[in-house]
């Protein structure tokens, strides 16, 4: 009886002091700013477009820090920032109405603009040239595909379309399947 | 002399003896030339000419631009049908801007820059702007514009021009040939490359399996002191630049610098050859030689080719084929690419056309990896493939790059000696497309966010002079307010300053 | 003329070795000694032999089709049989069929497939089934007996053998011991080594193979041969068997001239039990040891100086199973601390510094 006493006695003691020291720790060595938040925001395209309907890439890293927004407001950052904040947030994401398209940039179907600026004024990477009454151009290099410019043109004159497969940017695709040698009928047909 | 070891390598079947004694034959003008105005690295040359032009033999039809470019000129003379969209000799075969040429039959050469005289009393530039002039690139392969590399001597202090004769690719018997036909071409290129370079030591490194090359260019190089010809072991890939340095000097070129900082410069014997032509007779490079060959081909042979030449072409004018070729290569077998369809032509960096057999190509399907560790006992880099793949396969790309796979080139030792026929090479391939185009995306974003920033100071900078404007208005003298987009301009300015 | 849509990147040449290849040279390699050894332990061994070959091959295509994948195509690769083969000559040649089948299932089943098949197992398969066999049931896998040459006069004929393999009627008289076993079973009893040292078989013996163990233990020098034969045809490099040997006969040598009433020497460290065996043919296996030179040194020391430890100090007298797969489960780690420096990078990964030239 008294040894079970002891037992129960001295497991309680030691709970108590590492309960206590975990606490007083987990005080002591609290960080003050949320780390995930300033992680968030590196992750983010850093182009304060709003789309996501907040007011820029900061205000929406907040939000998503506290669990309050959705993780696929972001136009710009597309289904590679989904799926990169989905492994960030342990967030399930449902990817698949989210096709991947690749990155896109706008594009002004020149035969259609009349020059009336308010794209220039909605673009937040300065991506549009142009003057008042004269045709505008993208600057693709400057374009992070937010798509805000293609909302407010009257004339719907400019289009989001795909970056161009070129020599420049092809690369070798993933090998196909292996450890699985081809089935007899395509070893014949070799 | 004295040479190095290097790490791993392979033997390869070479299967030279194809080619090696077949002497270099021109082909016949083919009834259309085929320009295209990026053969090389860097960025594409810019069109001189216009549809219906008539040009003639060596007149440049579209010049370099920018840094690193090379300009491109006639092969022969005739008239311009065309400047179209068409397939380029790359595995994708994506469309690219080619000049399409008509030949005229007469082959007549056009005012050509007058020969420089003395090339060794000549200034260093005049050497370096006739040769980018020229248009001459790389012919080992890479296609690299040679008067770039030429321009390092003033950049770094040089001491050996290395001539790259190793031609470690089987098949390949190009560089063989021209050192054999025309070794004096080749030393006197050496020398005035040499000279640009402000090198004293020229290095000529050849294989021991091209024994006539060595015997010839020993003879031609006699009556110049210092011109070395050394005879390198046959290992796979002797040839690759770095791997050549650290044989024949001892040296190893740090990761990310170039053989230049170690004081040596690397240029191919067909190069050399180029630039002798270049500044004796002010010809640019408009035709090369081409290894014909492979078990797929009848009459395999090493053909002065016309650049632009359809690969079809020069197919039919060796023959044709006399089996079924498994697939035709641009280039040496091991770290050449596939052609997508013979209506690509050739270039200037084409050293072989190899159209190869099931039997020879002698892969099989892919088994599972048994870890016998070959790939790392002979990966001339020293790195670990087998791990690399395993890596890539789950698109673990983060830690490929880790272990070093953007320091492969892809020379395909790992691929043939594996014993599962893993596509090792091909995974390193994909895995190095998808991480440089990681890297510009993120230099891209980069760029956005600091547009992005300036954007939102400007903007508050031009609601601050608004404010300030309006305070302005409020007092009694009103009518001084700018119009709304004046104010902008000048905050522009501003922020600019 | 059109060409085939090229999906794979170079090279357009590859060498002729396969998977299939390797493990037929390494089949072949075993060939002498195993022959040797069948005729050594007569009709029983031979019943044994097959049983577990076949059963080896017949749990890994009951394997394959579990897992969907191509039976036919990967049993082709020979690796299997292998294994069997390994298994079989790491067993008592006299022991009941049973033995064999589960070491079989052991082996192909719980090492090989459960994690993954071909190339991802991280123990090595055979010397699992025998370890497993031997912790489980001790007497059986201790039975050793005293060569019986096939057609010699006391050996078994074919209805003996039946009866030996499959009706476990071992004969009591010709169980014997190994000399490892032996000497450790004699020190226990307080007697020196020196001692008993007299009563095992004499070098010659040893070398040959004319003595109890089981069939991979006892010819050291036709799987000298093999090996040799394996290094010749580069399917092995001569890191691990000479490292592992080394550290053996070294530290073995060690101790014997520190204490030679409690320690045996080098050479009989070397020739007795499965060194040899274990040095060419299972330390070697590809799939479980490092891929580097240098990891595969490491490896190879360590094999030894455990095989070494395990045989003076530990409850079983041979530990050359039971070292090679504690190096096993090391491997990876060996594996990641061993790669090789990369062209042109420091050890760390760190580009070379440019050092003027002297």
């Amino acid at each position: 009886m008294v040894s079970m006493l002891i037992a129960v006695g001295s497991l309680t003691l030691i709970g108590l002091t590492l309960g206590t020291v975990l606490g007083a720790a987990a005080r002591k060595f609290a960080v003050k700013e949320d780390p995930l938040e300033e992680e968030l925001k590196a992750m983010m395209p850093g182009s304060q477009c709003g789309q996501c309907g907040y007011a820029g890439c900061s205000q929406y890293a907040a939000a998503l820090a506290k669990g309050e927004a959705a993780i696929t407001l972001c136009a710009p950052g597309g289904k590679p920032l989904v799926e990169a904040l989905s492994a960030k947030l342990g967030v399930a994401a449902d990817l698949s109405d989210m096709e991947d398209k690749g990155p896109e940039h706008a594009y002004i179907i020149e035969d259609l603009c009349i020059g009336c600026t308010r794209c220039i004024r909605e673009c937040s990477t300065d991506a549009i040239m142009g003057a008042n009454k004269l045709m505008h151009t993208i600057i693709v290099d400057a374009c992070h595909g937010c798509s805000k410019c293609v909302k407010v043109c009257p004339t719907d004159a400019i289009v989001m379309v795909q970056y161009p497969m070129t020599l420049a940017n092809w690369h070798w695709p993933k090998p196909e399947i292996e450890n699985t040698p081809p089935k007899p009928a395509l070893v014949h047909a070799q | 002399m004295k040479l190095f070891p290097i790490r791993g390598g392979i033997h390869p079947e070479y299967r030279k003896d194809m080619t090696s004694e077949k002497a270099i034959v021109a082909m016949p003008m083919p009834a259309a030339l085929y320009i295209p105005l990026q053969q090389h690295i860097g960025a594409p040359a810019e069109v001189l000419v216009a549809e219906g032009d008539l040009v003639r033999k060596g007149q440049m039809i579209a010049r370099n631009q920018g840094a690193v470019s090379a300009s491109q000129h006639a092969p022969t003379s005739g008239r311009i049908t065309s400047v179209a969209e068409v397939a380029a000799p790359h595995p994708s075969g994506l469309p690219q801007k080619t000049i399409i040429i008509e030949p005229d039959g007469k082959d007549e050469w056009a005012d050509l820059p007058e020969p420089i005289a003395d090339p060794f009393a000549a200034d260093p530039h005049t050497i370096h702007d006739r040769v980018a002039q020229s248009g001459i690139v790389g012919m080992g392969g890479a296609a690299f514009p040679s008067a770039v590399k030429l321009n390092l001597g003033a950049q770094k202090k040089l001491e050996t021009l290395l001539l790259n004769g190793a031609e470690c690719e089987p098949y390949l018997t190009c560089d063989d040939r021209v050192m054999r036909e025309y070794p004096d071409e080749v030393i006197d290129g050496a020398r005035i490359m040499a000279h640009a370079l402000g090198t004293a030591k020229v290095v000529i490194g050849i294989e021991q399996n091209k024994p006539q090359a060595i015997e010839i260019m020993t003879r031609a190089a006699a009556a110049f002191p210092e011109i070395k010809v050394v005879a390198v072991p046959v290992q796979y890939p002797m040839g690759s630049e770095r791997h050549l340095v650290q044989a024949i000097t001892g040296r190893e070129t740090p990761a990310r610098k170039l053989t230049a900082d170690l004081g040596i410069v690397v240029h191919n014997v067909a190069t050399a050859r180029a630039v002798h032509h270049a500044v004796r007779f002010g010809r640019p490079l408009v035709a090369r030689v081409v290894t014909v060959s492979g078990g797929a081909i009848r009459e395999p042979s090493n053909v002065m080719t016309p650049i632009g030449t359809k690969v079809s072409d020069l197919v039919e004018f060796c023959g044709g084929f006399s089996a079924r070729p498994e697939s035709v290569v641009n280039g040496g077998p091991m770290m050449g690419q596939p052609l997508p369809s013979l209506d690509v032509p050739v270039v200037k960096g084409t050293s072989g056309i190899l159209a190869m057999t099931a039997e020879e190509i002698n892969n099989s399907p892919t088994s599972a990896c048994i870890r016998c560790g070959a790939c790392v006992t002979i990966c001339p880099c020293g790195l670990s493939p087998v791990d690399m793949a395993a890596f890539i396969r789950k698109d673990n790309l983060d830690v490929a790059a880790k272990l070093g796979v953007m320091d492969c080139f892809s020379c395909g030792s790992c691929s043939w000696v594996c014993p599962s026929h893993i596509p090792l090479v091909h995974y390193f391939n994909y895995a190095k497309g998808v991480l440089r185009e990681l890297e510009s995306e993120r230099r891209k974003s980069e760029r956005i966010k600091t547009l992005a920033e300036v954007r939102t100071i400007r903007i508050e900078k031009a609601a601050e002079a608004k404010r300030a404007a309006l305070a302005a208005k409020s007092k009694p003298a009103a009518d001084a307010a700018p119009p709304g987009g004046e104010t902008k301009a000048t905050t522009e300015e501003k922020v600019n300053a | 003329m059109s060409i085939a849509i090229m999906k794979k990147s170079g090279p357009f040449a590859h060498g002729f070795n396969t998977v299939q290849k390797t493990m037929f040279t390494v089949l072949l390699a075993l060939m002498p000694a195993t022959l040797f050894n069948l005729y050594l332990f007569g009709w029983p061994a031979i019943l044994l032999f097959t049983i577990t070959v076949g059963a080896c091959v017949a749990v890994e295509a009951a394997c394959l089709l579990l897992a969907g994948k191509p039976v036919v195509a990967t049993l082709a690769d020979c690796s299997a049989i292998l294994t069997g083969w390994l298994l079989a000559m790491s067993l008592p040649p006299w022991a009941p069929w049973w033995i064999g089948v589960l070491a079989a299932i052991f082996a192909i089943a719980l090492t090989k497939h459960a994690f993954g098949g071909l190339g991802q197992n991280v123990f090595n398969p055979a010397m699992v089934g025998r370890t497993v066999m031997l912790i489980s049931f001790p007497v059986a896998m201790t039975v050793w007996v005293a060569p019986h040459p096939l057609f010699s006069a006391g050996a078994p004929g074919l209805t003996e053998a039946f009866a030996i393999t499959f009706g476990g009627n071992m004969p009591d008289t010709v169980s014997a011991a190994s000399a490892l076993g032996y000497i450790k079973t004699e020190l226990s009893r307080g007697i020196p080594v020196a001692q008993s040292m007299a009563q095992v078989p004499d070098l010659m013996d040893m070398t040959l193979g004319y003595r109890a163990g089981s069939m991979g233990e006892t010819s050291a020098i036709l799987i000298l041969a093999g090996g040799l034969f394996l290094m010749a045809k580069r399917i092995i490099s001569w890191h691990i068997p000479v490292s592992m040997m080394g550290s053996l006969f070294l530290i073995a040598a060690l101790f014997h001239a520190i204490d030679p009433a409690r320690f045996t020497s080098g050479t009989f460290h070397l020739m007795s039990g499965a060194t040899f065996l274990g040095a060419f043919f299972i330390a070697t296996d590809y799939v479980t040891s490092p891929v580097s030179k240098t990891g595969q040194l490491i490896f190879g020391i360590g094999v030894g100086l455990l095989t070494w430890s395990i045989r003076n100090f530990a409850g079983y007298p041979e530990g050359m199973a039971f070292a090679v797969l504690l190096m096993n489960s090391l491997t990876p780690i060996i594996d990641q601390y061993t790669r090789p420096r990369a062209f042109g990078r420091t050890r760390k990964g760190e580009p070379l510094p440019l050092e003027e030239k002297p």
